[in-house]
């Protein structure tokens, strides 16, 4: 990612569900604006959604830094949290630790981490218990 | 099928939107589950959820819902209202429970949105 990037940085923070979702919202809306087709930004709106709500379920704090290029677009997410114990099971499809107000709220039902890959050509997660989780997610254009 | 034909199939009350209910959709999912919206449901469909909160206006925003109908004669409150109107997203409700509300659109003709290819959804590519 070199000359002709567009970089914007997000904030999201832990416990705000009112505001959940903005932050996405935002990023379609910039993505619209540069003219990207649609279907992409839907991916791309969906993946960004879902690592949100991630963070403002189970994270502190968090950021969203979003870079366009004529080649992808990337969404690399980095949270302040309790991490993931074990990756390979958080991957799965229906795996959640969500208390009944996540579920409350239309989430936490194991879906979020398995949707954001399914809808970017790249995706890696890493994570450290008790530090936090980084994302990173591309869509070619 | 237009949102003013769904709302007299369902017997829905306006919330937002009553100037945009001339608009097309070509396909519904039902469902209380936002995250399984955001992966099973596709662009320019109609959602039918029990859920009532900001979440669902903000996943339909997301996932290019074209418009929310809330079911089981659930109200929205005073900041699902606003964003939605902030969204310009038409939201309605009907008494109607999620499998009568579905069940009714389906057999005027409405189909599911596993049922529709994505290039038939109204945005292409």
């Amino acid at each position: 990612m070199n000359g002709g990037t567009f970089r914007r940085e997000f904030e999201v923070t832990g416990g705000d569900f009112y505001n959940a979702g903005r932050v996405s919202t935002e990023i379609k809306e910039i993505l619209r604006q540069i003219g990207i087709a649609a279907p992409k930004i839907r991916r791309l709106a969906i993946a960004a959604y879902e690592a949100e709500m991630n963070m403002v379920m189970y994270a502190r704090s968090g950021k969203v830094l979003l870079q366009v290029t004529p080649e992808v677009v990337r969404l690399d997410v980095n949270d302040v949290g309790p991490g993931i114990e074990n990756i390979e099971l958080a991957m799965q499809e229906g795996y959640s630790t969500a208390s009944e107000e996540m579920r409350a709220m239309g989430f936490g039902a194991g879906m979020g981490l398995p949707n954001i890959k399914k809808n970017a050509d790249r995706f890696e997660i890493r994570s450290e218990v008790g530090k936090g989780t980084t994302l990173e997610i591309e869509v070619r254009l | 099928m237009t949102l003013n034909e769904i709302k007299d199939i369902l017997q829905c009350e306006v919330i937002t939107g009553e100037d945009r209910l001339n608009m097309e959709v070509k396909m519904c999912c039902g469902s209380d589950l936002m995250s399984d919206v955001l992966a099973f449901a596709k662009a320019g469909a109609l959602l039918l959820t029990g859920l009532a909160n900001r979440q669902v206006i903000r996943t339909a925003e997301v996932a290019d819902i074209r418009a929310v109908v809330l079911v089981r004669g659930k109200r929205p409150d005073a900041e699902m209202v606003a964003l939605a109107r902030e969204q310009n997203l038409p939201l309605m409700v009907t008494n109607l429970l999620l499998y009568e509300a579905c069940g009714r659109l389906y057999q005027a003709g409405l189909p599911g949105c596993g049922e529709v290819p994505a290039a038939e959804s109204g945005i292409l590519g």
